[in-house]
């Protein structure tokens, strides 16, 4: 066993930590949470001339040549600073998918470019039953003249407003069994009759309405094979709900340090409030719930790295730091007290953070539905 | 990283799996009615049937009852993860594994105990010879230690020592208490403890059951009156107790029954899968399933704690906080399995296990009980709390 970071993954960690810290400050977080796009184009190009973008991504497709553990530890460092923006979305998502679905055409044409920071992508996957079974992909694609024409309204998309290309799960055959006739389309962000609309959310994460009004697409844009995508949508959730953890394990982790350093500093009764037995115990909880969210998302994230079998891991990992990040941000907020309520503090950030985390890829109970069915229940 | 076991760990977990399936008595499994972290019942441990006598000086010829002491004292010189297998193994099995003396005695003597004293005691330790209770608590020193009151004056070779401990688990069933005594009144408090062993037979030593709630005589009252123990059993350094005793917790620490907590979450499974209620297998019922996957949720967490702060150890890092998150993490967790046994059970989990209706040998009835200990023992919940929070997060005591 082998329970720590290599030289190469600590060094990530740390450069990640300290290049968010100059260059991704709360005032610029601020900035992007209240605007429109959500991203700033330059902090974008920084990251992708440090190899984020592509750090998963072999070296025949522009990237580093890393695996997924490694972009956990990357995403648990954005998860500890904050960083608005399409690197969820156009990363894990979009790259990881076209790495393992697409063909060599598709890998490419898209994955040189992300790598470069060149292309931003989303995937339009949940419709308004807000569900992540394939029952719920009612989106239609019809076949026609060697195109197909894709209907329907995708619900909570995230960056779909500033993507170049939207993957898009979308119905072309109706049987009994749902999973069945699922098929996923690379579609153009410009493509006539898609209209994208910006939801105001509580975390300002940029989710959208995607709207599909016959909007045509060509053959070659299936990623996968036409009506057996539902095992490609499958395998994304799969990564995302890891990679979701390791985020949330950064975030449990800042909102920790930061309600510590403060229960140090504020004084009370004439002493710091942190040597309280009450704020200590939360601050105790706190650290068992960041220290046992980390390792589960390890695991988890390590069996994905490895192409080892891991529903079960990356369902427990989801079910439980979903629900622990929240705690944690929640205590947080009570040693924060009224200062933590006001706009100017931090805190709600992570707060809102916390939420959206908890619910997209599916919530905790949503997880430990899965994880009664791989234990055999 | 790498979440597997190498071939050596993997061969030597082996080992162990297949010593239990030949040594340990067929029934004992079934019949123990250890509950995970648990103090109610560890005199069963002690009491030992010939089998399980047999069972531990097999144990022994191994040099697995002193599994991570070096090769000279008689241990067998395995790694923390080696020593973390070997306990996850044999707590799943819910099998003796070391007590006392092996465990926190014998580590400490090789620490700081000197050459003569480590010949006389370790070999002993090792072979499974003597066992030895834990002395620490008193009356009026439960989770503020440092006040304990129990008096030794030194009178030449001798030192004669007067007072009362209490929670001595198996000490009844023990040879040797292993012991903090004040040695010097006027010191500020945790600078006048010393540490010695002290023999159970000794003139003026009484043991007073104390029967637990669970209806164990695990517990014991045991009186000092003018008992002279020689100084040579002084551990280390006079009024340098309270260090060894700080060091001494450390070997504590993958000394969690692990595998124990997956065991019982196992029958509990097992249970829900075998019991209909309204016409439908338990385990198929949300609510039930939703409680059950908790646990496993949560055990599978405490495994993580239990394996990195081995790997921990084993570099030589000081899994200070981790170590403290597993206590407290693996003993509360013993309570919410008790809670759920109970909810997965009904009716049936409030039955002992002499009824003729009872399930699972009613152990979940009894580790009802039991878990309360857990939270309790070697440093209370909020004890540990205290000490995640001001050791390990670094936040002020005043």
């Amino acid at each position: 066993m082998d329970l720590g970071l290599s030289e190469e993954q600590e060094m990530l960690k740390k450069s990640a930590r300290d290049f968010l810290q100059r260059e991704c400050p709360k005032k610029l977080v601020r900035q992007l949470d209240e605007s429109d796009e959500g991203y700033s184009s330059e902090l974008w190009r920084k990251m992708a001339e440090l190899g984020w973008m592509g750090l998963a991504f072999p070296e025949e497709y522009g990237g580093s040549g890393r695996n997924f553990l490694d972009l956990a530890i990357l995403l648990e460092e954005m998860g500890y600073n904050i960083v608005p923006g399409p690197f969820f979305s156009t990363v894990v998502l979009g790259g990881l998918t076209i790495l393992t679905a697409g063909n060599e055409e598709q890998k490419m044409r898209f994955l040189p470019k992300i790598a470069r920071g060149e292309m931003i992508l989303s995937l339009a996957l949940t419709e308004p039953t807000a569900s992540y079974d394939a029952a719920s992909v009612n989106t239609k694609a019809i076949a026609r003249n060697g195109e197909y024409v894709i209907k329907g309204t995708k619900l909570f998309v995230l960056n779909a407003n500033v993507a170049d290309y939207i993957l898009c799960v979308a119905r072309t055959r109706k049987t009994k069994d749902p999973e069945d006739g699922i098929t996923v389309f690379l579609v153009d962000a410009r493509s006539p009759g898609l209209k994208c609309t910006l939801l105001k959310t509580l975390a300002r994460d940029k989710q959208c309405e995607v709207v599909f009004d016959d909007v045509t697409v060509l053959e070659k844009s299936i990623v996968g094979k036409r009506d057996e995508g539902w095992p490609i949508v499958k395998a994304i959730l799969q990564k995302a709900a890891v990679a979701k953890c390791a985020e949330m394990v950064g975030g449990a982790q800042a909102a920790l340090d930061r309600a510590v350093n403060y229960a140090k500093e504020r004084v009370q009764f004439g002493r710091p409030i942190g040597s309280f037995q009450a704020i200590q115990h939360y601050c105790a909880n706190m650290a068992m719930d960041v220290g046992g969210s980390r390792f589960v998302t390890y695991k988890a994230a390590w069996r994905v790295s490895e192409d080892l079998p891991a529903a079960l891991d990356a369902a427990i990992a989801k079910a439980w730091v979903s629900e622990a990040y929240g705690r944690v941000a929640l205590s947080a907020h009570q040693i924060f007290g009224a200062i933590g309520f006001t706009m100017d503090h931090d805190i709600h950030l992570y707060y809102r953070q916390a939420k959206a985390a908890e619910i997209i890829f599916g919530g905790a109970d949503f997880h430990r539905a899965i994880v009664a069915r791989e234990l055999g229940l | 990283m790498d979440f597997t076991f190498n071939e050596q760990e993997e061969a030597f977990r082996k080992e162990v799996e297949d010593f239990i399936n030949n040594e340990l008595p067929a029934d004992w499994v079934e019949k123990n009615t250890y509950w995970p972290a648990g103090y109610g019942t560890l005199a069963q441990f002690e009491e030992l049937s010939p089998q399980v006598e047999q069972f531990t000086r097999r144990l022994a010829e191994k040099g697995w009852l002193a599994i991570s002491w070096p090769k000279e004292y008689g241990g067998a010189g395995l790694s923390h993860t080696e020593q973390a297998i070997f306990h996850e193994r044999m707590s799943y099995y819910r099998a003796p594994a070391g007590e006392v003396a092996t465990l926190i005695g014998g580590p400490t003597v090789m620490l700081f105990g000197s050459e003569e004293m480590k010949k006389e005691w370790l070999p002993k330790i090792a072979r499974g010879e003597i066992r030895f209770w834990l002395a620490y608590s008193e009356p009026n020193a439960g989770s503020d230690l440092s006040s304990i009151q129990t008096r030794a004056i030194e009178d030449g070779d001798d030192l004669i020592i007067n007072g009362q401990k209490i929670w001595g688990t198996a000490a009844h069933v023990s040879h040797y208490a292993w012991m903090a005594v004040r040695t010097d009144p006027m010191a500020p408090p945790h600078k006048g403890i010393s540490l010695v062993i002290v023999d159970n037979t000794s003139p003026g030593v009484t043991i007073r059951p104390l029967m637990n709630i669970c209806g164990f005589h695990s517990f014991n009252e045991v009186f000092f009156d003018n008992v002279r123990v020689p100084k040579r059993n002084v551990i280390g350094e006079m009024n340098k107790g309270w260090y060894y005793l700080m060091v001494a917790l450390d070997f504590e620490r993958l000394v969690i029954p692990i595998g124990s907590f997956r065991r019982t979450f196992e029958e509990i499974v097992q249970y829900a899968r075998e019991t209909k209620h309204n016409g439908q297998v338990l385990s198929r019922q949300l609510l039930i399933r939703n409680k059950l996957v908790n646990i496993a949720i949560q055990i599978e967490i405490a495994y993580m704690f239990f394996w990195r702060t081995a790997w921990m150890l084993d570099r030589g890092l000081v899994p200070n906080i981790e170590a403290s998150l597993l206590k407290l993490f693996t003993t509360e967790l013993s309570q919410k399995l008790a809670n759920t046994g109970m909810q997965v059970m009904g009716h049936y989990g409030q039955l002992e296990s002499t009824s003729k209706w009872s399930s699972l040998q009613g152990r979940v009835c009894l580790g009802y009980l039991d878990c309360i200990s857990a939270l309790v023992g070697a440093g209370t919940s909020e004890i540990q709390r205290n000490i995640i929070a001001m050791r390990g997060l670094g936040l002020p005591p005043k």
